[in-house]
């Protein structure tokens, strides 16, 4: 019998249709069961208390407000680090070994598993430059890993400014910095922030990376210093998912809830900003 | 003035520019420098391939072998599982899909990347640890299969994104030809499109495994954490990144615990910098 490539068609299209459901109906599924088990457990009460009785009562006010802190302490190392590579690349950098060097470590920084990170942090930023355990080696540990995507956000965006807009600003006088600092990094703002708050996403929601560098087990009151240690929204997560026995379910997902929430909620205002500026784009 | 000025911002962004040299160097130097302090008293072969992981018994037995078995096994399920399904939906989304559903579908993949991997460790936990247990009426459902699932899913964001814009990079006139001499869109899709992506496709696999191998917190509360070698992806296992994370707390600094498991972190980092190296090399060789 000769196959016949419309049913054979019809076949495979089923198929990849049926691997697109494998992986969006999964992921609707566990968005939709922390939201609707995580839900009820959000009041004023959970998100600005502090957890009491080993984290099976209270709320979790310690834990993001040190999720905040390292979040923050991340972007201030990372941005204008990765801000300033990014226009090296865009600008400055011929097609040269070193250039080439400097995109493979790019890749590589963003392979390295995060848990890696997690021991570099440790060796370098708590024994080596002894800031201990403590926000600020979590910040930097953090800043490193969040590194290459603002790099490579940043630089896409600053490539997409078209070169005439730097040859008129040059042929009227400006020097490259200037043409760079008035010309080519407000046309590609809205790149760079979206590549920012992706990062900042990714950085409020990594356990391995602060699991040696920052996170406190249990410390129901504020940080007061960068050289104090913190709680975290996902290191909490995980201490009361695996290390403390008979907590209420419903203060898990809560700090899933709270966590996921954030996480996506970035991201959501990344993927937006990124639309909204292809849309308006003048070139 | 002004000179001196663009002088100095200019050194200044060069500098910048080589600071992820200057971090992949120093994380590399920081892990060998604790790493390397580990074969003064055991050997790399020893460790490499010894059969019993237990560090702190006396004397410590710093065989790493259970746990690259664990680490492989867990990898080559999530594999199994996220290749086909990461493949296929990229070519949906790619080649198949209406405008509307493909930016949607494009979005909702972004957000499933974005997904804590403590959140799916979670989610793993409450959910499908329970339903492995009871299907295969298992003591515990904390195995090797649980983690593969749901690393899968970790992998498959990888493997959709980086597929689907290998398969976007394919000249439209090649497909334009290929419908031209009378070839159905599937035919087009297997015998053009997938062969001019493949070095993308590739690249987008093993990026995926990549991910995978140094997955840590997802893995660490869904597969059990027994550091014996696997006879069965139905037995808990222990991954090598799992053993860093569980294990680093408590070992004193300066101590062979405490070498070895930096020397697991060299391990970690080689491997990760073969699989993102050779990715990076495919997916620019088509270029």
């Amino acid at each position: 019998m000769k196959r016949n490539p419309l049913r054979t068609q019809k076949i495979a299209f089923s198929f990849l249709l049926f691997s697109t459901l494998l992986i969006v109906l999964p992921v609707g599924f566990i968005v939709a069961e922390i939201i609707i088990k995580g839900l009820p457990a959000i009041n004023w009460q959970y998100l600005s208390d502090m957890p009491r009785q080993g984290m099976r009562a209270g709320g979790i006010l310690p834990a993001i407000v040190g999720t905040l802190y390292l979040v923050s302490g991340a972007i201030i190392f990372a941005l204008p680090i990765g801000v300033l590579a990014a226009i090296y690349l865009s600008e400055y950098a011929k097609d040269n070994l070193r250039n080439r060097m400097i995109k493979l470590s790019i890749v590589n920084l963003s392979g390295v598993p995060s848990v890696v990170y997690g021991l570099f942090g440790l060796a370098l930023f708590v024994v080596f430059f002894k800031f201990g355990v403590s926000i600020l080696s979590g910040s930097l540990t953090l800043g490193i890993m969040i590194l290459p995507i603002i790099i490579t956000a940043s630089r896409e965006a600053l490539e997409a400014v078209p070169q005439s807009f730097r040859e008129v600003s040059l042929s009227l006088g400006a020097s490259k910095w200037q043409t760079i600092r008035n010309i080519v990094l407000p046309n590609a703002i809205s790149g760079i922030l979206t590549g920012t708050i992706l990062g900042l996403g990714r950085a409020a929601g990594e356990t391995a990376p602060i699991l040696f560098t920052v996170a406190a087990f249990y410390l129901p009151r504020l940080p007061k210093s960068i050289f104090d240690q913190a709680m975290a929204l996902p290191y909490h997560l995980y201490v009361i998912s695996t290390q403390v026995p008979n907590v209420d379910e419903k203060i898990r997902y809560g700090t899933a809830f709270v966590l996921l929430v954030m996480v996506l909620f970035m991201n959501l205002v990344a993927i937006i900003i990124r639309s909204q500026f292809r849309k308006k784009k003048k070139w | 003035m002004r000179k001196i000025k663009e002088f100095i911002i200019e050194k200044l962004i060069l500098l910048c520019g080589l600071a992820s040299v200057f971090f992949v160097v120093l994380i590399f130097i920081f892990l060998i420098k604790e790493g390397l302090a580990l074969f003064r008293v055991v050997s790399p072969l020893d460790f490499l391939f010894g059969k019993s992981w237990y560090p702190i018994s006396e004397p410590a037995q710093l065989g790493i072998l259970p746990l690259i078995l664990g680490s492989l096994l867990v990898t080559f399920g999530a594999a199994l599982i996220s290749v086909p399904i990461g493949v296929g939906c990229a070519i949906y989304i790619a080649e198949v899909a209406p405008g509307k559903i493909k930016e949607l579908l494009k979005v909702g993949i972004e957000l499933l990347a974005a997904i804590p991997s403590v959140v799916i460790g979670f989610i793993g936990m409450v959910t499908l640890v329970p339903l492995v247990k009871n299907v295969f009426h298992l003591p515990t459902g904390l195995t090797a299969l649980s983690g593969s699932i749901m690393l899968a899913f970790m992998a498959m964001p990888t493997i959709v994104s980086i597929a689907e814009d290998a398969l976007y990079a394919v000249p439209k006139s090649y497909r334009e030809g290929a419908f031209a001499l009378g070839a159905t869109h599937w035919q087009t899709i297997w015998r053009v499109s997938l062969p001019a992506a493949s070095s993308g496709i590739l690249a987008a696999v093993m990026l995926g495994i990549g991910r995978v191998i140094g997955e840590t917190m997802a893995v660490m509360m869904i597969t059990g954490n027994a550091a014996v070698i696997p006879q069965s992806i139905l037995q808990p296992v222990r991954t090598l990144t799992a053993t860093i994370a569980a294990e680093m707390g408590e070992a004193v600094v300066g101590s062979e615990h405490y070498f070895a498991l930096f020397a697991i972190g060299v391990v970690l980092f080689v491997i990760s910098f073969i699989i993102n190296v050779s990715a990076d090399l495919f997916l620019h060789r088509n270029k």
